[in-house]
């Protein structure tokens, strides 16, 4: 493979993957007419992605139907008092993560993928980790550590004689600066994994290609490489602020007061469900608005790549201080987003072990794995159906129905729990009419409160994360791809076991991997849709984290984290040797 | 069996046999909607169980349960609602989900002011809402009132939570109450001027944050205080706090409760009636006190050692369906002044 790049033939000599391609599916040529109209097995993908798509977006639905019955109209009392605070703050936050994410994430992704570093192979996984710990749990450590109580400040007293808080000054946690860190510290795994994998991905040939013409490392970097791997980036950062608009714990426990506290003050304080469904979906169309503009912004765009030539990865050698701060840019995120977390959690659990170490400890932790694995079966089985469903037919209502169906991460977990309740229960209570008026007997609910409107609930709520990776995965096949499969007489679903499933188990793996994360984690929708006497490690940590009591639960918490450690490894591998053209070996 | 019914394969069971669904109830049991911590009550529930044979299953959550049981309609398990204070059992009965407690052993044991003229909510135990001033810096009688908050002397030395907070919420509609919404916007506004910080984290919290003489006055409820000195790692900071019952001179101190209230579609609404019966004996009163630090509300109860050392209190006498019903003047309040940035 080493000179792949020295006989390039006319495809290559295109930067490789940013050309437009050839897309069949938009040609008017005869075969349309039979996508609009499909038969046999193709309908069963179109059909079933509509309802699939329908099920999922059913509770978005269901929140903007509550949206309608307000008890009074909260408009004119908030924007005349909090709404401006609660923009400001948001916009503030949202800025703030989304810069924090993508500094941290692309940099710490294209060192540990370009450059030869010491522990190279270690940081590939390592800078993933901080996506196991539950924001919450984070801020609860920090403030821990860093209040006036706290051993950082205890010691400066000792040090310099200050008797109180009224001595000396001391940078308050508890503020918009404290909550942007400790969610960009959580959240940027997801742009580093994605960005990552894009840069994996990339022929080299591309890059090299613009150094051979003149431009400097740094400069090929952001006019190539970074406008290459853009797709990815946005779905990471995206995936990163709905993160931090659907967040209550951390905004809550630093008193930030975001258009999600707004929520919360509207439906918890003035008991009116509809005004605070109506800001959730404000929100709603804020994300979607911004999404729209992104994708507008590359609508031209083609991201396929058009060559399959790879070789290996350059490894650039760094200038002694470079490598210091590519050092650094990796070691800090993820002393501060796991190490200090993590040890602090364990200090914790040594000390409350006896208390802690019971057989409700398995219990909790068996409904944990239960209820995130089958939730990320479901989720990633979706993502791929409704995925390649629109890549078969790229209807504008089918993928209406698609996006309606993943901007439920943006909701706050509880308010989506909400709509996840009403359809089941509309349901339940509908067959139960049914059952009594026809046969006398009542079914009672039969879904309402099992652990299968919690899989559904969950499914709902990571279908983003699920689908936005096994999307961005798709769409690096080139539909050529699928043209030559199909000719050759294989039909969708072969196309889609024999081609497509080899080509993006890298997408399916990490889509799998942050459902099930992201589940280990989940707190808000567990805590309001679950049955009776049913306890998961968050709802179990949460009920002592929340009177700052974490010290109780610091073994559940520790479990939540290294449960989600051990797949986050497994990504990290799978990753790495999904590059095309990978060896195994480097 | 119900247990059974609630799982994934409930569709499977019911679908091969209807009939067995009606020896689903034979297992005699209550269920519990929770808006309190389970290990708070669950010593009493155990309790209950002992005593009696009926199981307790248990739900907590601390938002969406008066939705869950609204849209779960006339096939809800929900017996029993219970939260932390009169708002949240007053958006149950706002929501149309609560029925009548008919019980002549809860006409005897708790007074009229902690039960619902229409008998849908009952309370369990009182808490005061308190003051917490700092033994090295506040003359013992330096402050008395609510009303003395605003005092400008008082400017950066105040401590609270988030006025958003259903404590705050009741506390702030029971000015509205005895002072009208102008006197209280007035009041409010004086005594943000007057906060140390901004409103942050819990009762607590702000005992704490006394002790670090980050403030020297803090609004907290009292059995707070309590579990401070229980706690090895906190009765440091409690011990350099002393509490303070406001307005002992006039109406008396602010006092909220924890409440049940009966569901109007129970399933197993005797046991639920047998449950609030047992929560409100001396037994389970004397249990909640103890372990809670909380006021019992049935009279004649012993309160608990520590509780009794802070010595005896007049209470607000004002009915808690008042205060229920001035929550929306007290959050238009505490937006329109910005209590909380």
């Amino acid at each position: 493979m080493n000179n792949a790049c020295q006989t390039p033939k006319e495809e290559d000599i295109r930067p490789a993957a940013m050309t437009e391609t050839f897309d069949p599916m938009r040609s008017p040529s005869g075969r349309t007419a039979m996508r609009w109209l499909p038969r046999g097995q193709s309908a069963v993908w179109l059909i079933g992605a509509f309802i699939v798509a329908a099920m999922v977006a059913a509770p978005i639905v269901a929140v903007a139907w509550i949206a309608f019955f307000p008890t009074e109209n909260i408009w004119p009392h908030l924007a005349s008092t909090m709404l401006p605070r609660y923009l400001k703050n948001t916009g503030i936050l949202m800025l703030g993560v989304g810069i924090g994410v993508t500094l941290i994430g692309v940099s710490s992704a294209w060192v540990v993928t370009m450059c030869r570093l010491p522990g190279k192979r270690f940081f590939e996984w390592a800078m993933l980790l901080p996506m196991a710990v539950p924001a919450y749990i984070v801020a609860y450590v920090y403030t821990d550590l860093l209040e006036y109580a706290g051993p950082l400040q205890g010691m400066l007293r000792d040090i310099f004689g200050w008797q109180s808080a009224a001595d000396y000054w001391f940078p308050d946690i508890r503020t918009k600066g404290g909550a942007i860190i400790v969610l960009s510290l959580t959240l940027y795994p997801y742009v580093y994994m994605l960005a990552r994998a894009a840069f994996l991905s990339q022929s080299i040939c591309a890059i090299e290609a613009a150094r051979i013409l003149g431009r400097s490392a740094w400069s090929s970097f952001l006019t190539v490489a970074l406008p290459l791997a853009r797709p990815a980036i946005v779905v990471g950062v995206v995936i990163a602020l709905m993160e931090t608009l659907n967040d209550f714990g951390t905004i809550d426990f630093f008193a930030v007061h975001t258009l999600t506290a707004g929520i919360f003050n509207v439906w918890l304080g003035m008991g009116n469900a509809g005004g605070a469904a109506q800001i959730a979906l404000t929100m709603l169309a804020v994300v979607i608005a911004l999404m729209v503009i992104e994708r507008y912004s590359r609508r031209r765009q083609r991201f396929h790549d058009t060559t399959s030539r790879f070789q290996e990865l350059p490894g650039y050698e760094l200038t002694p201080l470079a490598k210091a701060g590519a050092l650094a840019v990796c070691i800090l995120p993820i002393v501060l987003g796991f190490v200090v977390p993590s040890l602090v959690l364990i200090y914790y659990s040594i000390g409350y072990f006896d208390q802690s170490w019971t057989a409700d400890f398995f219990e909790f932790a068996g409904n944990s794995l239960l209820v995130s694995g089958l939730a990320t079966l479901v989720a990633v089985g979706c993502a791929i159906f409704m995925a390649y469903a629109l890549r078969l037919f790229p209807q504008p209502l089918l993928k209406f129905f698609v996006r309606l169906s993943s901007v439920g991460y943006a909701v706050p977990g509880a308010v989506l729990a909400i709509g996840v309740l009403i359809p089941f229960a509309r349901f339940d209570n509908a067959l139960d009419a049914l059952m009594r008026d026809t046969f006398g007997v009542s079914t009672g609910l039969l879904l309402s409160g099992t652990v299968f409107a919690l899989v559904f609930a969950y499914a709902v709520r990571f279908m983003a994360v699920s689908y936005g990776s096994i999307e961005a995965a798709l769409g690096k096949v080139r539909p050529s791809m699928d043209d030559a499969a199909r000719t050759l007489g294989a039909s969708p679903w072969g196309t889609l076991k024999r081609i497509h499933f080899p080509m993006v188990r890298g997408g399916i793996l990490a889509a799998s991997v942050l459902v099930f994360v992201d589940g280990m984690k989940e707190l808000p929708a567990t805590l309001i849709l679950r049955p009776f006497n049913f306890d998961t490690l968050a709802t179990h940590v949460y009920q002592f984290a929340k009177d700052e009591m974490i010290e109780h639960a610091a073994l559940g918490a520790l479990t939540i984290v290294l449960v989600g450690v051990v797949p986050v490894i497994m990504l990290s591998r799978a990753i790495s040797k999904s590059r095309p053209g990978h060896s195994g070996q480097s | 069996m119900i247990s059974l019914r609630k799982t994934v394969f409930g569709l499977v069971v019911s679908a091969m046999g209807l009939s067995t669904l009606s020896a689903a109830h034979a297992a005699e049991e209550v269920n519990v909607y929770s808006l309190r911590q389970p290990f708070l009550i669950e010593p009493m529930f155990k309790r209950f169980t002992e005593e009696t044979g009926i199981r307790v299953n248990t739900l907590f959550s601390q938002s969406g349960l008066v939705e869950r049981i609204k849209h779960e309609g006339r096939n809800t398990p929900a017996d029993l609602l219970l939260t932390v204070d009169i708002g949240r059992i007053q958006d149950a009965v706002d929501a149309d989900i609560a029925q009548p407690i008919e019980s002549p052993v809860l006409d005897a044991n708790i007074p009229d002011q902690f039960r619902d003229e229409n008998k849908l909510w009952v309370g369990m135990t009182t808490r005061a809402r308190v003051l917490y001033t700092s033994l090295d810096r506040v003359e013992p009688d330096a402050i008395t009132t609510y009303e003395e908050l605003a005092d400008p002397k008082w400017k950066g030395r105040i401590c609270v939570r988030s006025a958003m907070h259903v404590y705050n919420i009741a506390l702030i509609a029971s000015m509205i109450a005895h002072h009208g919404e102008e006197e209280t916007k007035t009041w409010l506004t004086a005594v943000k001027d007057n906060l140390a910080r901004k409103p942050q984290g819990a009762d607590t919290d702000q005992i704490e944050a006394v002790a670090q003489g980050v403030c020297d006055v803090a609004i907290g409820n009292s059995y707070y205080y309590g579990k401070m000195l229980d706690d090895p790692n906190k009765a440091d900071a409690a011990k350099q706090v002393r509490i303070v019952f406001p307005n002992q001179g006039d109406r008396g101190t602010h006092v909220n409760i924890s409440g049940v209230a009966l569901m109007k579609h129970a399933p197993n609404k005797e046991n639920a009636i047998k449950l609030v019966e047992f929560l409100s004996s001396a037994e389970a009163q004397h249990m909640y006190a103890d372990i809670n630090f909380e006021y019992p509300v049935k009279p004649g109860v012993a309160w608990s050692e520590q509780v009794r050392a802070w010595g005896t209190f007049v209470h607000d006498d004002l009915p808690l369906n008042t205060v229920a019903a001035n929550r929306g003047a007290a959050i238009r309040l505490i937006d329109e002044v910005g209590f909380n940035e």
